[in-house]
């Protein structure tokens, strides 16, 4: 009986789940197929330096990254891991990255605050003071911070990707404020900016970035073709790597404890079927 | 914990501990010679179930607050701390915040079970009772501990719950402000909720000892509803119970690990990895999936102090159910009407929840525009969540009472033995 009710209830769950899109609202994320997905998905090592470049280049202008240090790159499953070098600090790359960036400190003798070169301990530094200063070099809007992003938006990877290669012309009748630039993956409502029908009011919403990736914008080290959607991908996936970097280690430990839990589960049940073998139930 | 105990101590040392502390007949009389009945499903392994999801709720825990920082200006950045830098940080963390919706999934399987099989009527009034007494504290702890990583939905959804007591006519406003500490939700609220996060665990604790000494004192239900008659009834606690137990919980554990190793953010919500900002408000506040049908409850009300009555109301009907169902006869097994209701019912909480998820106004059926009734289109989530309601409350102040009289129950059998060793299953 009760059996029959949950099969009902999950029905009843599932009828209501496939929900078209209203007019207003921002497109789908494109699905794309990322390395890391699944249960045995890996980062891809390259593509993480890849997109270590695009962000080095191009978002960390705007973006801080404020949750990640330096040395997370050569951590294990990180853009510059390299088994030679189990303690990350320790890693060439990870110090020669480190060293390119000024951190704000205090000097040890006089206490007087001084610029000095990043070590593979410290934080990526933002490119602004403080929020004051991100908005106003950025007529008025806050670049997020980029350290949770990919998990901070729904489908995060590929939400990403979609915005930034989803830029395109606005569609006549759209009415386009100063510092604002229409891209059909952003959340928002343009009813108020429309001036067609209301049942065609365009996907999508207004962002204050410019389009901020072109073909051949960044020169990929390895020799990939350096287009847009090769540089969305890329950075994408580092963003992914930067919100969860543990997800290697996660689902690799998550492989063995649902192999000893089914295995687990077969011996109970055996005995469970061996202690009830003379009693009826 | 009841009854005639068989416990023989064995050694001299068992001898000599029996005489001045009797804990070790304590644990023999509860979990190991505690007569079970023998016609129990797998329904009834999620009391197991519920402690396994508490001690696991209580030890990643205590291990989560050695890393953590209570404070508004911290509390985001420790938790992204656990997670980045603390060795398994991760998983500790993924298996609290994934392990409070393990808790609510079987808490709820456990609840309907009880309201299936007639788990609450007399003698056991007051086990259920307990119970709810300790559904009521989990609700109030996940509240709390959603707060504590002061993401964006952490905020705002303790602005909008706290904001709810604000209805209350005179002391509403004064209630408001001693819950918050100030005037806003702000560090001195963090803090306060983080104290009762880690208090309220162990009152739970307290609550499932009594609940537990309330079961041995009364006896376990069954699928029958009729109460064990002989010893042909009833089969030791261990080993039957504990393997049969066992094996539940190992199962339930392969869901678990799967949502903490493979999904483990899919039941939360993306913008709680936002850091906490009280001037953005999210588009969408929502609560966490095991309150939604209740908040679909609070927002089916027009008026926002009928609507907090309504959700209170809503946990209410649990309390009084023991003396709201006149039936004579436990199991609805055996009340092929009250079967048919229970489903409904079922069905109408799953509804509540999905409608606590949606915007009020928007469609159930999509593109389809019926007509405006009082204040909203007949097809919205809104409509859906008042029919839906209506059907919650009506289930337990007008079925149950009047049911319980009229209908016309099957035949019930003289003991728990006797359709056990007949028919195979029931």
């Amino acid at each position: 009986m009760l059996r029959k009710l949950s099969i009902i209830a999950a029905v009843a769950g599932l009828a209501f789940a496939g929900q078209a899109l209203a007019a207003g609202h921002p497109l789908p994320p494109k699905d794309v197929k990322w390395s890391f997905e699944g249960p045995f998905g890996k980062f891809d090592q390259v593509q993480l330096q890849r997109g270590y470049k695009v962000y080095r280049e191009v978002c960390a202008s705007c973006h801080s990254m404020k949750l990640v240090s330096f040395r997370n790159l050569g951590d294990k499953g990180g853009p510059f891991y390299n088994e030679k070098y189990k303690n990350s600090n320790d890693n060439p790359w990870v110090k020669a990255i480190a060293k390119e960036y000024e951190v704000a400190d205090i000097d040890s003798e006089t206490g007087d605050p001084i610029k000095r070169p990043a070590t593979s301990a410290d934080h990526f530094p933002a490119p602004f003071p403080n929020e004051i200063a991100a908005r106003g070099a950025n007529g008025g809007a806050l670049p997020p911070d980029m350290s949770l992003l990919a998990k901070a938006r729904a489908n995060g990877p590929d939400y990403i990707y979609s915005l930034l290669v989803g830029y395109v012309n606005p569609p006549a009748g759209l009415k386009i404020g100063p510092g604002q630039h229409y891209n059909p993956y952003m959340a928002g409502d343009l009813t108020a900016y429309w001036s067609g029908s209301h049942e065609k009011v365009p996907p999508g919403g207004f962002i204050a970035m410019a389009q901020p990736l072109k073909d051949g914008q960044v020169t990929f080290d390895d020799g990939t073709k350096s287009t847009l959607d090769q540089q969305a991908k890329d950075v994408s996936a580092f963003l992914m790597w930067a919100a969860e970097p543990k997800l290697e280690q996660r689902k690799q430990t998550g492989f063995a404890v649902i192999i000893y839990l089914l295995l687990l589960s077969g011996l109970l049940y055996a005995s469970y079927k061996r202690v009830w073998r003379n009693e009826s139930h | 914990m009841s009854g005639h105990s068989t416990y023989q101590p064995k050694t001299g040392f068992e001898r000599w501990l029996d005489a001045r502390l009797p804990i070790i007949r304590l644990g023999y009389d509860s979990f190991v010679d505690y007569p079970t009945p023998r016609n129990l499903n797998y329904w009834w392994t999620f009391g197991g179930i519920l402690s396994l999801c508490l001690a696991s709720q209580l030890i990643t825990g205590i291990i989560l607050v050695m890393h953590y920082t209570p404070s508004a200006a911290g509390a985001f950045a420790s938790v992204e701390h656990i997670m980045r830098d603390v060795n398994y940080g991760w998983l500790i963390r993924y298996m609290h915040s994934n392990g409070a919706s393990m808790f609510f999934i079987a808490v709820y399987i456990h609840m309907m079970r009880g309201l299936y099989y007639g788990s609450y009527k007399a003698p056991r009034e007051v086990l259920w009772l307990l119970g709810c007494v300790i559904y009521l504290l989990m609700m109030a702890t996940a509240f709390m501990g959603y707060v504590l990583p002061w993401g964006q939905m952490s905020f705002h959804g303790a602005v909008v719950i706290t904001n709810l007591f604000g209805a209350l006519p005179i002391v509403g406003e004064s209630i408001t402000t001693w819950l918050w500490g100030g005037f806003a939700v702000d560090n001195a609220t963090l803090n306060r909720f983080f104290s009762l996060h880690y208090l309220l665990p162990f009152m739970i604790a307290g609550v499932v000892i009594l609940h537990i000494w309330a079961l041995h004192v009364v006896g376990q239900n069954n699928p029958t509803g009729v109460e064990p008659k002989s010893k042909a009834d009833t089969v030791p606690f261990t080993p039957y119970a504990t393997v049969k137990d066992g094996f539940a919980m190992s199962v339930f554990m392969i869901l678990f690990a799967y949502f903490v190793f493979f999904m483990p953010n899919a039941l939360g919500h993306p913008d709680n990895y936002i850091e906490a900002n009280p001037l953005v408000t999210p588009a969408h506040i929502v609560p966490e999936w095991y309150f939604l049908p209740f908040y679909a409850i609070l927002r089916a009300v027009p008026d926002k102090l009928m609507g907090v009555l309504a959700m209170f109301g809503a946990i209410g009907c649990l309390f009084a159910l023991p003396w709201l169902d006149t039936s004579k006869v436990r199991s609805m097994r055996y009340r092929p009407t009250a079967k048919v209701y229970f489903m409904i019912f079922v069905v109408a909480c799953c509804i509540l929840g999905l409608c606590g998820a949606k915007l009020p106004d928007d469609k159930v059926i999509p593109h389809l525009t019926t007509f405006k009734l009082i204040d909203a289109d007949l097809n919205s989530f809104v409509w859906l969540s008042r029919v839906a309601s209506l059907y919650y409350f009506a289930f337990f102040l007008v079925i149950l009472p009047i049911l319980g009289l009229k209908e016309k129950p099957l035949p019930v059998p003289e003991s728990i033995a006797s359709p056990a060793l007949t028919e195979k299953k029931g």
